[in-house]
């Protein structure tokens, strides 16, 4: 496609625009986050503080058990998603690589449930946990990771559809076991979706509010979603500290997407073909 | 070391079983964790079910209730409508202007790809933290910029008016998923087409229209269905940035079922609540893919020929 100067122009400016709508809030919530309290209520509001208050982020941090909230929300995401590693690489092989009975009526029954809202299945859902003693831990977060998604076998189970039927023949001719085929062939070769699953998994969990919000009813068991929310309800006034915490929140899911770019990019395209 | 004899038996026997083991997880976690609490939930919609004291069967009660005694019912149906209906729309139009840009064959286009993306990694209690502060009437940057402008802007969160469409723009700051979905697929569409449409003189906007729009449209129908199934769900922002309010003017079908539920402890009602909207979605579903026959255009044929040409 030829380019003309004057299209590249407007291009620009229509990206630059957008960019303002995107990226502005984080900039402002930045600027907002290093300022003084006499700043933070001035107006008009101040775009640059005469001294960037960088120990906003310590006090902030200091202030409420942030370093609890930040260790629980961590335990959740690192397990869940060793969860669904496994789980769904488990499932999506069996899906992807044998002929069963009743196959494409539980895949069918699988797709299904992506469409189920949550608001369904929260009562029940409340109710069996806090029968299980587990209302008020971490569990009810944890546990159902280990027995997969529905979207992300649905992801992996595309990829492996793709792999020619060989591969396992030729390995059991040579006779290995079932086990051993998914373990030591498919495991390597499905590295980039799982990696994806992974990302998908760590934003997902650790960004997560309404299930602590349910779960949890301890200051000492919540997750940074709910740490600040709460945070937020009772010191309104307080947007200093908010702000600063809000951007600390922020950090590991945009460090995770940084680093797996690629992968989301890339696996986006292939969940919906 | 099996004998001959029984060797093949074992094998089948194995090859039938095996692959149940592999999905098994997900069958336990299907019973334990979907139908299991579905089910159930039926049962309960058909009792009146407070969180502690007797529950007791009142068959269809609580959804005559719900159709026929409870203006709030009708009320939250409608905000969430209204919602989803400037939503839906804005965000697929946004999403996939966005696309368009991101596909430009610019310098620096990658950076502004990430840019756009971005807010959809953050949590929705950032997004209401950052948006809430951004939207402040008193204190708020938002109208300080617009008053720089000459426009007095309205006070946000406080006006029943302009609430539902400030969490609009605050759930369009996350419309970066749907863009890449959006922009894959644009992507996928063949140079020599646009070649070729150009040679029959054909300018960008043509092209778009006869092109680009026909070849996404499944796309198109898939982004329909994740959006609307989304705002109809909508809970995480309206529960932190306006908590239903201004006179309830936000207060959603989702926020509806949950304080059914968790502030009043109506847990049949909720539940009878909560599967009226997911008989909605599933009529919504079947509507939109119903329809999509008559707008929707499948591509498998020019697939073919597309793979066939990367071969060569």
């Amino acid at each position: 496609m030829k380019i003309t100067r004057k299209h590249k122009i407007i291009v620009y400016s229509i990206l630059v625009l957008f960019s303002l709508y995107f990226l502005f809030p984080f900039i402002w919530a930045f600027i907002t986050a290093i300022k003084s309290e006499a700043e933070v209520f001035s107006f008009p509001p101040k775009f640059v503080p005469d001294v960037p208050l960088l120990s906003n982020f310590i006090d902030a941090w200091n202030s409420q058990p942030f370093g609890t909230y930040f260790k629980n929300s961590m335990i959740v995401t690192v397990l869940t998603t060793i969860g669904q590693l496994i789980s769904c690489s488990l499932v999506a092989y069996g899906f992807a690589r044998y002929d069963f009975k009743y196959k494409n009526i539980l895949f069918m029954l699988l797709l299904s449930t992506m469409m189920i809202p949550w608001d369904v299945t929260m009562i029940p859902l409340y109710m069996e946990f806090n029968m299980f003693g587990w209302i008020n831990t971490l569990k009810p977060l944890i546990v159902p990771a280990f027995f997969g998604s529905a979207y992300n076998i649905f992801l992996l189970r595309q990829f492996l559809m793709n792999i020619p039927k060989d591969l396992e023949n030729a390995a059991r001719i040579d006779g290995a076991n079932e086990f051993q085929i998914f373990y030591k062939i498919f495991l390597p070769i499905m590295k980039a979706p799982l990696t994806l699953i992974a990302v998908l998994n760590i934003i997902l969990v650790w960004n997560d509010y309404l299930g602590p919000l349910i779960y949890l009813n301890d200051q000492s068991k919540y997750t940074m979603a709910l740490g600040l929310a709460s945070f937020q309800g009772v010191h309104e006034l307080q947007i200093i500290p908010i702000m600063a915490m809000t951007l600390v929140m922020i950090i590991p899911p945009v460090i995770v997407f940084a680093f797996a770019q690629k992968y989301i990019v890339e696996g986006i395209s292939g969940s919906i073909k | 070391m099996f004998t001959k004899k029984n060797k093949p038996k074992k094998f089948t026997l194995v090859r039938k079983r095996v692959p149940f083991l592999f999905i098994l997880p997900w069958i336990i976690g299907f019973i334990v964790f979907t139908l299991g609490p579905l089910v159930f939930s039926l049962i309960m919609s058909l009792f009146d079910w407070p969180i502690a004291g007797e529950t007791k069967f009142i068959g269809f009660d609580n959804f005559k209730t719900m159709f026929t005694a409870d203006p709030q019912f009708y009320d939250s149906l409608v905000i969430t409508l209204k919602f989803a209906l400037i939503f839906v729309p804005l965000n697929l139009l946004v999403a996939l202007v966005l696309a368009l840009l991101i596909t430009q064959p610019i310098k620096g286009i990658k950076i502004f790809r990430t840019i756009f993306y971005l807010p959809a990694v953050v949590s929705g209690v950032a997004v209401s933290i950052i948006w809430g502060w951004m939207f402040n009437s008193e204190y708020g940057v938002l109208n300080y910029i617009l008053s720089l402008l000459g426009i007095e802007g309205p006070d946000w969160l406080i006006d029943p008016k302009w609430a539902i469409i400030t969490i609009v723009i605050a759930s369009a700051w996350g419309v970066g998923t749907m863009m890449l979905i959006f922009y894959t697929d644009i992507k996928g569409i063949p140079y020599e087409m646009y070649e070729a449409a150009s040679i029959d003189g054909a300018g960008p906007i043509r092209q778009f229209i006869s092109i680009t729009i026909p070849t996404i449209t499944p796309t198109i129908l898939f982004n329909v269905i994740t959006s609307v199934i989304a705002a109809l769900q909508q809970l995480t922002l309206v529960l932190l940035l306006t908590g239903g309010g201004p006179l309830k003017s936000t207060y959603f079908y989702g926020l509806f079922v949950y304080n059914n539920a968790f502030k009043h402890h109506e847990l049949g009602y909720a539940s009878a609540n909560a599967w009226f909207m997911f008989i909605i979605i599933l009529l919504l579903t079947m509507l939109i893919f119903k329809s999509s026959s008559a707008w929707v255009f499948y591509e498998a044929e020019v697939k073919k020929e597309r793979k066939g040409r990367k071969r060569k």
